[in-house]
């Protein structure tokens, strides 16, 4: 009985150091986000993260993940642009065998592409996508957006 | 195991595509074997979970990059079908609305964020292709009175992005093959079967959508759970929850002489409106400002 106990407890110990010892780590999965100082959807930017950047949580909320950037920056992001998986941006050799040792990789870039949106371009001529070109460039940024929260009597 | 159990869970994956894909998918399933209606071979119901699990595995895996190019082709591709109204105020405005909206849902940041265009038509319709490219009709802007009642319209389709309801209207099929290849080739760019593979992959999820969307609607659970998270936004927003009821009620009432676009894809008002009424709590909304009136009547006037 004593023998078990002991194993128990050391079994308890080990587990306790390995997830005090592995930070959970995290990518952004869009192309950029805001760092915010709280978890709000205006909170303060505090810096901004790019895609594929690897961060670390430090935090949780509801909906919100508190994470230190690359650079060392520490602020909020929504959940939904975060994932557990890599995102590679080159992908390589090297990639593709930690895919097979079953590391869960996205590689960026890959799959449905510009490259074949041209392919889909030249099969449906017919198909135009000037107004989806002209629908991007419309940008709402934060200020703009506290300024018609504020005008509108919202929030 | 028994074929008894293997119908059961034929069953099971027959009601999740039903979930996942609409009623189209599901009709196809049944008549792909030639079958007669609710007749399944033992391993026609085997083929069914295999596709079930195909289908849970294969959205999960497109990355929101990915979204983004398949909602730059429905967009384009539902601009094919329609005009846009092109009124740079208009656009503006509804943008400002839009982008707002999605900031306070469960999804703010998409690849490339929210973005909105005005449907030239008296049509009532509304669709949000994947990664965030959302059009309104004309028509369905003047069935709103208020911004609250328009905020309703565009956090409803927020929420069918942010539930990521057009990828997941995307057949199992198109998606298999062209995963597998990607997950074992390490390279960026395509040799020419490859890339024309992934085209044929591309264009029939493009082809899944855009018929979900303007043919056969999505399943009536999904709209539920748009109506839901609508409710969410419009309540972390101060807008009035009513809204959605409002603007349901008056399409319920237009649809019963039109029955284009949102009539033929949506499930009926009433029942839609049965189902929000015990989750709407109005009592802390703000009281709507002049301005807000303003602006909203302004954006009326031309449409």
């Amino acid at each position: 009985m004593k023998i078990t106990h002991v194993v128990v407890a050391v079994w308890i110990g080990l587990t306790a150091v390995v997830a005090q010892a592995a930070p959970s780590m995290m990518s952004l999965q869009v192309q950029s986000s805001p760092l915010r100082a709280t978890p709000s959807p205006l909170g303060r930017v505090v810096a901004t993260i790019q895609y594929g950047d690897r961060v670390e949580v430090v935090g949780r909320q509801t909906g919100w993940m508190q994470v230190k950037s690359p650079a060392g920056q520490v602020g909020w992001v929504n959940e939904s642009a975060l994932t557990r998986n890599r995102i590679v941006l080159k992908a390589g050799a090297e990639d593709v065998s930690r895919t097979a040792s079953g590391e869960e990789l996205a590689l960026a870039g890959k799959g449905f592409n510009s490259q074949v949106e041209a392919d889909f371009k030249a099969r449906n001529e017919n198909i135009d996508f000037t107004w989806i070109d002209r629908m991007e460039a419309i940008v709402v940024s934060d200020p703009e957006v506290v300024v018609f929260l504020k005008e509108g009597g919202l929030q | 195991m028994k074929p008894v159990h293997r119908w059961m869970l034929g069953l099971a994956a027959l009601s999740g595509l039903a979930l996942v894909s609409g009623c189209a998918s599901v009709a196809k399933v049944g008549a792909a074997g030639g079958q007669a209606t609710g007749t399944l071979t033992p391993q026609q119901a085997e083929s069914l979970v295999k596709s079930a699990e195909a289908v849970e595995k294969t959205f999960k895996d497109i990355t929101p990059e990915q979204e983004y190019f398949i909602g730059r082709s429905v967009g384009a591709t539902i601009i094919s079908t329609y005009k846009v109204y092109d009124n740079d105020e208009a656009t503006r405005y509804l943008n400002l609305l839009g982008q707002s909206v999605a900031r306070f849902s469960d999804m703010p940041n998409t690849f490339k964020g929210y973005r909105y265009l005005i449907l030239d038509t008296d049509e009532i319709n509304a669709f949000a292709a994947p990664g965030g490219f959302i059009f309104i009709s004309r028509g369905m802007i003047r069935l709103c009175r208020t911004e609250d009642d328009l905020a309703a319209v565009i956090a409803h389709e927020v929420g069918h992005v942010q539930l990521r309801h057009a990828v997941k209207a995307i057949k199992s099929s198109r998606l298999t093959s062209a995963l597998t290849t990607l997950a074992v080739e390490g390279t960026k760019s395509f040799a020419g079967d490859q890339l024309a593979q992934l085209t044929s992959a591309f264009e029939g999820s493009i082809t899944d959508i855009t018929s979900t969307m303007m043919n056969s609607g999505y399943a009536r659970g999904q709209e539920r759970e748009a109506d839901r998270a609508a409710i969410v936004i419009l309540q972390r927003m101060g807008y009035r929850q009513e809204a959605l009821v409002d603007v349901l009620g008056r399409m319920g009432k237009a649809l019963q002489t039109d029955q284009r676009g949102f009539g033929s894809t949506h499930p009926p008002a009433d029942s839609r409106i049965k189902e929000l009424v015990p989750i709407i709590d109005d009592t802390r909304t703000p009281v709507p400002t002049a301005a807000r009136k303003k602006r909203f009547d302004r954006l009326l006037q031309g449409i």
